[in-house]
């Protein structure tokens, strides 16, 4: 719309006719209190704290309300307005409870915020405040009634934000209350957007409820380990005996991709990290058959011998490494350039959520949606999947889309999945049908039949942009089906959905035994034996043992194929980052019994319980580097906790490779010509001092301290090889998400490639193996069991 | 049932049909019934506005806009449907005057949502009743029955070619909805709550359409305008302010009830002539004019016309004409307390000044009348009334503000009485007249 100009303050502002003044005003930075006014969300103009004095208008007219017009005369401080906020907070306070002392908000609360600014200091009442006792609704949602201020913030962000509808006002008047629709309790996502949204200390989280004052932690915004959307969580994190705890998630800075949401997971299923039950200490496996705690000396040197002796009698072949969902980039790029350099095999897998390289290779340089467009999308085309339940951040960002945008959104779907409610169509298909529709789609019209099925493939061609996202029903040729779609619509982009923070990094790094980082053949793999400064084809592995190996060209065994050769009796080693196969791919244990298992890990999990050897690994709050979220969007991973005891994967693995004897400078290029170093941005809570310190010899061009455990040290690699990963560093420092590159990629017989998805099918309540260690999602999934029947009186 | 009370000075308008049996729609047509509606089919939309707006007809429900231009308002085109809503949920303490339309002449009612349909070319009315007077939808549903029979409601209303459909609904007790944006929310099934304005409800009303809202007694009015004629009736009031007005005495007075009199006419004379003074020979001590939210007039000012402008001037409201009289034996803090319990009882919780200004009132004043205030204390409820008016959403925090700004202003000596243990020196108050 045509820009207006107006004057606030005595200041000409200019913005955009139909711009709420509220909103207006802050773009200008002048800020206009408010407690029920919320962006995005309807308006309530309850509050009366954003009441201005408008030239002409009679009252005092609420800011909130008011779209700025030409000529329009504001003042938004004066003394009547100064009084008329101060009157309202003096009404508040009369039955506020004055307990900020112990109260969760204490420190960042809007009212107290408020009342400092405009200075209600005396009580006016003399009657006694109405008490009710504190509620509990779900086991993350508590309700002090007192402390509410009837802002009905939470009212609509569960409403209208999350279609959950959960909550509602009860009663009228003085008696007005905000009450579970359900009686006593929710029936919820437990998402805990209306504690963080509450201005007050009304709603607080089961987790983080009289744990801490908000100024004794330090705030780092990193990645959501759980679902694949990569939500920014932003933890606070305290000191603690054993390092630094995390203490709360949530998103309030909204300066992730995800905007305002987080799931119950981002935001309070970090506790994994604090379980008595979290190794700290290497196991290695004695003679007696018992994992024993040792040192991490004992635990690396035993390993790495190990590894070393098995390598040089059988060869790389007879070692197996399976990587992780959850770790970073770095740690995955490295994983795959330790087991193909230093253990010579490309025998290495991890749990294939989705088909990645099908999708990168049916793009074929076609633009791929970032988590961000889905917000303000025209058109959205979901199929399969249950966005609500594995992608719950993507689903909110398609349900302001279309609540905001007004978007068109075309759900198809075997199920009658919650967002068919948002739905311009909904065409529900059979389990099977995945493959025809995409073909119809395509414009193969016999693929498919139907009235429903025309309007639906009717609607998206009227479409002028278009996001087309799917589920891991679609494989292989399928994926090259539906991507046909794209050239024949306009401003078509795409996105596969698959499970686990850092899958698509997993993938994009070359966990795969036919494929390198950047979804290179491990037959064409030159680029990568010139940059490693190796050979193509496996040395003589006994000769030189310091020396990384060659590149060894033929692909490795899958996951699969990998334990078929344990059972055989033919693979002497696996090692196992991050990830639990025995529980997920149901291995026996007999199987491994001839197999020296290594495992990383955070708890002693079903894989680790069979291994010789377990190394205590660090979770993804508390290491550093980058991770891909399954748009594509790489994000900065900074390290918000710390466990005394726990190294991460990267540090495991380049110890691992040194215990073998490995050049230590060819596996980490740290220190090499070029290389930039991070300046400590990276490290979040850990930055100070040495930060600091290293920012200043960059400046007078002295070298950077590096160490070979600095994951920015191979990120340039990772760039230097990785052409998609060729984003701005700057940005991604600056902790801003950034897009992989478009790029072409050359797999051979793509479609042709074994299916080995195992889809997770986690809810909104698991997580794969890590979820199990969350004692909040286990205390929700015990309150949603249905209930038992009580046997009659 | 309720009779209309009368007087030699009573211009019997609105009233004209009361105890004639018009309840049935024989006799009601009998008394030139449905002739306005009639006329007004040939009259067209810009016809009857203008008629309207030449009768000076201000509306009945507190606010006194003009109805003609009101209805002006409503745009010709729209792409979503047009409705009449009439508010009949009467419940203004002191004020009884709808139910008497609804109890004797409920046609009237539906010629007026008709004409008022046909004024903006809305195809549908509905008429709210307030819960309390869930008796009262027998009457008019009836009414509604025999008057789609008739052929007056329905496909081809009077064979003109035109539909028009009335829906009737009741309320579920709250007086919030009497407001006009909490009465369509209400409607809509909704918690009653005010709507933010603009847009107002002309533009975007019941249901997003266009919708016409106006108090039962201004829709009652309406046929009975086309019936003596705009210009006729215009001149039975004063200079902008048209025709007549069913005032309701109620309080200290030898002959309470309701009087159709004419707009402008002398309160003073209301009181003492036509309500027959004060009982017992006791002195007046106070008048509220209007219904409860208006401000209390002392004995000295009660020399005024009562409509819209005059009773401005004089610092009230003419209000809903719910004419409360208190003779001198009246505790003004009771008074006071007792108007407060019913707006904090009443206010919908929606806004911070009026949800929370009510309750601590309400507290403020039931102390002071117990006599457990101090002289800050009287202080501080004008503070608290001050600063709610004006600053609520919608308007009954002003409703509740204004007669309490009033009472402490005119009456603080009587609020000083109760200082200091000593409670309420007296212990009466008209609860009849507030109920």
């Amino acid at each position: 719309m045509a820009d207006v100009t107006f004057t606030v303050d005595g200041r000409k502002l200019t913005a955009p006719a139909g711009t709420l003044l509220i909103e207006a005003c802050r773009a200008h930075g002048i800020e206009i209190p408010a407690f029920c006014y919320y962006p995005g969300l309807s308006l309530q103009a309850a509050c009366r704290m954003c009441v201005v004095r408008i030239e002409k208008m009679p009252k005092l007219q609420t800011a909130c309300t008011t779209t700025v017009a030409e000529g329009m005369i504001v003042t938004t401080e004066s003394p009547e307005i100064a009084q008329a906020r101060k009157a309202t907070i003096e009404l508040l306070l009369g039955n506020h409870p004055l307990d900020c002392p112990v109260c969760d908000a204490g420190g960042e609360c809007e009212l107290q915020d408020m009342t400092f600014k405009y200075g209600a200091h005396e009580s006016k009442f003399v009657e006694i405040k109405q008490h009710r006792e504190e509620q509990q609704w779900s086991p993350v949602v508590f309700f002090d009634r007192p402390r509410c201020i009837l802002c009905y913030r939470c009212v609509r962000v569960c409403g209208e934000g999350m279609d959950v509808w959960a909550l509602g006002i009860q009663n009228r008047g003085a008696g007005s209350v905000i009450a579970p629709n359900k009686q006593d309790h929710l029936e919820c996502e437990e998402c805990g957007m209306c504690i963080d949204i509450c201005p007050v200390g009304a709603l607080t989280s089961g987790t983080y409820r009289y744990k801490t004052r908000p100024w004794e932690m330090s705030h780092i915004g990193t990645v959501c380990t759980h679902c694949g959307d990569g939500c920014k969580t932003t933890l606070g994190v305290r000191r603690s005996n054993d390092g630094m705890d995390i203490v709360r998630g949530d998103n309030r800075d909204k300066s992730g991709i995800n905007g305002d949401f987080l799931c119950i997971k981002g935001r309070y299923a970090f506790d994994f990290t604090e379980r008595d039950d979290r190794l700290t200490k290497p196991l290695v496996r004695q003679s007696d058959g018992q994992l024993k705690p040792v040192t991490w000396e004992e635990a690396i040197d035993f390993a790495g011998k190990k590894l070393r002796e098995i390598r040089d009698a059988r060869g790389g072949k007879a070692i197996g490494v399976i990587g992780s969902n959850r770790t970073t980039n770095e740690e995955a790029y490295l994983l795959q350039k330790f087991a193909r350099t230093v253990l010579g095999t490309n025998n290495i897998d991890h749990h294939r959520t989705t088909d990645y390289p099908a999708f990168v290779q049916a793009l074929a340089g076609k633009p791929e949606a970032s988590l961000r467009d889905f917000a303000t999308a025209k058109a959205v085309l979901l199929i399969g999947g249950d966005a609500t339940e594995q992608h719950p951040g993507l689903a909110w960002q398609i349900r302001t889309a279309v609540r905001l945008h007004g978007a068109r959104l075309y759900v198809a779907n075997h199920e009658l999945i919650k967002l068919r409610r948002q739905a311009t169509h909904f065409l529900e298909i059979g389990e099977n049908d995945y493959a025809s529709l995409a073909a119809y789609l395509g414009g193969d019209d016999a693929a498919l039949s139907g009235d429903k099925a025309t309007a639906f493939r009717e609607g998206l061609r009227k479409e002028e942009s278009l996001l087309v996202v799917f589920g891991a029903e679609y494989r292989g040729k399928a994926i090259e089906a539906l991507v046909k779609l794209g050239s024949t619509l306009p401003n078509v982009k795409f996105a596969c959905l698959g499970d686990h923070a850092n899958a698509r990094g997993a993938s994009d790094m070359g966990l795969y035994p036919d494929l390198l980082p950047g979804y290179v053949p491990v037959t064409a793999g030159g680029t990568f034996a010139a940059e490693y400064g190796v050979e193509i084809g496996l040395g003589d592995l006994k000769a030189d043992a310091s020396r990384t190996h060659g590149l060894p060209a033929q692909p490795g065994l899958d996951m699969i194929q990998m334990f078929d050769a344990a059972e055989r009796g033919e693979l002497g080693a696996l090692l196992v980052v991050g990830s639990n196969p025995v529980a997920r791919y149901g291995i026996d244990a007999a199987v491994l019994k001839n197999t020296f298992v290594i495992a990383q890990d955070l708890f002693l999990t079903e894989t680790a319980q069979l291994a010789d050897v377990v190394f205590p690994a660090a979770s993804l709050y508390e290491k550093s580097g980058t991770a891909t979220n399954t748009f594509g969007d790489v994000q900065l991973v900074k390290k918000a906790a710390d466990k005394a005891g726990v190294r991460t994967d990267f540090e495991i693995i380049v110890r691992l490779g040194a215990a073998m004897g490995a050049d230590v400078r060819q596996l980490v290029p740290f220190g090499k010509a070029g290389v930039r170093a991070d300046m400590g941005q990276a490290r979040g809570a850990q930055s100070g001092e040495a930060d600091r310190h290293g920012v200043w010899l960059a400046a007078h061009h002295l070298e950077p301290k590096l160490s070979p455990f600095d994951p920015f040290a191979i990120f340039d690699e990772i760039q230097r090889l990785v052409p998609a990963y060729d984003v701005s560093r700057l940005d991604l420092l600056a902790g801003n998400d950034q897009h992989v590159k478009p790029a072409l990629v050359q797999i051979t017989a793509a479609g042709a490639r074994r299916d080995l998805v195992l889809p997770t099918n986690d809810t909104l309540f698991t997580s794969g193996t890590l979820g199990r260690y969350s004692r909040m999602l286990g205390s929700v999934m015990e309150a949603r069991k249905p209930a038992e029947t009580t046997a009659a009186e | 049932m309720p009779v209309i009370s009368t007087h030699p000075d009573s211009v019997p308008v609105v009233s004209w049909r009361f105890g004639k049996g018009a309840v049935s729609i024989d006799k009601y047509i009998e008394l030139e019934g449905y002739q306005a509606a009639r006329k007004c089919l040939e009259l067209g939309p810009d016809g009857i506005i203008g008629e309207m707006k030449a009768s000076n007809l201000r509306g009945r429900g507190g606010a006194g806009f003009p109805t003609g231009m009101k209805w002006s308002f409503v745009p010709k085109q729209s792409a979503k449907p047009k409705y009449v809503l009439v508010n009949g949920d009467e419940s203004e303490p002191g004020t009884c005057k709808d139910r008497l339309i609804f109890e004797h002449d409920p046609h009237s009612v539906i010629e007026g949502t008709l004409i008022a349909g046909l004024s903006v070319q809305a195809r549908m009315g509905f008429i709210y009743l307030r819960g309390e007077y869930r008796y009262l939808l027998r009457i008019m549903e009836r009414a509604v029955d025999e008057a789609y029979a008739k052929g007056f409601l329905g496909k081809n209303i009077f064979g003109s070619g035109i539909d028009f459909d009335i829906v009737t609904q009741t309320g579920a007790g709250a007086y919030e909805v009497g407001e006009e944006s909490a009465l369509m929310e209400s409607l809509e099934g909704k918690r009653g709550i005010p709507r933010i304005r603009p847009p107002f409800p002309a533009v975007v009303g019941l249901y997003g359409g266009p919708t016409i809202i106006n108090n039962a007694e201004t829709i009652a009015t309406v046929p009975h305008i086309f019936r003596i004629g705009a210009a006729e009736y215009a001149k039975i009031g004063t200079e902008r302010n048209g025709g007549t007005r069913l005032f309701c005495l109620s309080g200290h007075l030898e002959r309470p009830g309701v009087y159709e009199l004419p707009m402008g006419y002398n309160l003073k004379k209301m009181i003492y002539e036509v309500g027959g003074g004060i009982p017992g020979g006791k002195k007046l001590k106070a008048v509220v004019p209007g219904g409860s939210s208006t401000p209390v007039l002392l004995p000295e000012e009660i020399d005024i016309g009562m409509d819209f402008d005059q009773v401005g001037k004089a610092g009230s409201m003419l209000g809903s004409g719910g004419v409360v009289v208190l003779d001198e034996d009246v505790c003004m803090v009771e008074f006071a307390l007792r108007t407060m319990k019913f707006y904090r009882h009443e206010s919908c919780g929606w806004c911070i000044p009026c949800r929370e200004g009510t309750d601590w009132l309400e507290k403020s004043l039931t102390r002071l009348h117990a006599g457990g205030a101090v002289d800050k204390d009287i202080d501080n409820i004008r503070y608290l009334a001050e600063n709610m008016l004006g600053r609520t959403f919608c308007p009954l925090g002003d409703a509740a503000a204004m007669p309490t700004i009033a009472f402490v202003k005119k009456f603080r000596k009587e609020f000083e009485d109760h200082l200091e243990g000593r409670g309420c020196p007296k212990h009466r108050v008209p609860e009849a007249a507030l109920v």
